[in-house]
Order: C-alpha cells, then structure tokens, then sequence
C-alpha cells in the first residue's frame, strides 16, 4: 500500500494537468528504507512526448547524487498517461528499474478522471496496490516540494 | 589512482551487494571489461552489440557519455563512472 500526503498527490495531479498533452513525470524521494515519500521533484520529460516519457539525463544524475547525499531514495516514481487509462503499458513494466518503488500513473484525459493509481513492479510483474491518502504524517516528517 | 564506478541497486546483486567499485581503465569500455571479470554478468546488463542499452545511462563524472565518445570515452585517473537505469517508458 502507498501511504501519501494529499499535498504531493496534488502537486502530481496540478504537474500533469499542468504539462498535459505533454506526459509529466517526476520522483518523490524519501528517507532510504522507509517507504514515506517527503521530497517532490519534478523531473523534465526530455522526449516531450504525448505518449513517452524519458528523465532528463543531467537532471537525473543531479538529483540521485543528491538523493545519495541525503541517505534517500525514489520512493515514489510518476509518470501521467496522456490518453490512456492509469495502468502500466508494456514498455513501464519491461523498464521499470526500482523494486522498492511505488510506480504512480497519473490519468490526464477526462475520461479516466484524474484518480492516481499506484503499482509494484519486480521482475516484469505487476501489482496494483491501495493508494492511502492522509492529511498529515507524522510530525518529524516534513514535506517539501521541489521547484 | 583507480577509477571509482558507481552501480546502481538494481546491479548491486552482481556485485556482492557493492555501491563504490575501484577499477582501473583507460576507456568506459575498458572499465566495463574489467568489471565483467571480477563480477561475470554485469557487461550483459549494460552492453548490446558494441553500445550501451539505451536504458541505461553511463556518466564520467558530470557528463553522459552519449554527448562524448559513448564506450570509448577516455577516463583519467579519480575519474567517476556513474552507471543509473534510465527512467523512460512509451
């Protein structure tokens, strides 16, 4: 189960409203090992694509050094679906490359509703899993959302 | 000095659970090859047909080896070998 602060689901939600018909995608990070996502990041869809996403390179090694400097990790790794329902195509599942991670899909187009859905994905298989989301976390947790 | 390659967690399996590896090289090729000797099995997750797999992205310090020479990008002594999965899905 994904357990998130309403804040970063409407920060991914308002991103990829925002971006759309461009797919959006991004990361939040969190402390290495405890499942709670703190740290929003938007990451820059390089392909620019209504159908493809790719982390900017640069970008992407920026923000995992930075990541590995703070002893955290992607807990939470969004993309949106432009024009196709919230669930994980081939090339998601064949490419997912983070075991730990919650794989978020954010559905942009009217008619799938903008409802996140969260999934595992280990060795090309797929579990959708419940999405929890909570008004606040504990109070040592701390938010933060990156510009 | 050594080169110091850094390997993501998903490899890590093929290196006995290592972030940090010393290795000497002139070229990321080069590298890679003495990477495969000491830790069999790692050259196939990076490398098809002479290139690198375009989900994976292979830095030298700050730069994609892509923007340079790809595999055969020279590497001078303290230089850093970055290896990360590339996030991109269609």
């Amino acid at each position: 189960m994904l357990t998130i602060h309403a804040r970063l689901v409407d920060a991914m939600i308002a991103q990829a409203l925002n971006d759309h018909p461009v797919e959006t995608c991004g990361i939040i990070a969190g402390p290495a090992g405890s499942n709670w996502p703190l740290r929003l990041i938007p990451m820059r869809n390089a392909a620019q694509s209504d159908n493809f996403f790719q982390f900017d390179p640069q970008q992407q090694l920026q923000v995992w050094k930075e990541m590995s400097a703070r002893c955290e990790e992607p807990v939470v790794i969004y993309h949106s679906h432009t024009s196709s329902q919230a669930y994980p195509r081939r090339s998601d599942v064949e490419l997912a490359t983070e075991p730990q991670a919650h794989y978020v899909i954010i559905p942009t187009q009217h008619l799938y509703q903008a409802e996140i859905r969260s999934f595992r994905i280990a060795d090309q298989m797929v579990i959708e899993e419940r999405v929890r989301i909570v008004r606040q976390y504990q109070p040592e947790l701390e938010l933060q959302m990156v510009a | 000095m050594p080169i110091t390659v850094i390997i993501p967690t998903r490899l890590r399996s093929l290196t006995n659970q290592q972030k940090r590896i010393a290795i000497e090289g002139v070229k990321v090729s080069e590298v890679i090859e003495r990477m495969e000797q000491q830790y069999p099995g790692i050259r196939a997750k990076l490398i098809f047909d002479g290139s690198a797999y375009h989900f994976i992205n292979i830095y030298v310090n700050d730069n994609d080896i892509r923007l340079h020479d790809g595999l055969a990008t020279n590497l001078q002594d303290g230089d850093i070998v970055t290896i990360l999965p590339a996030l991109t899905a269609d």
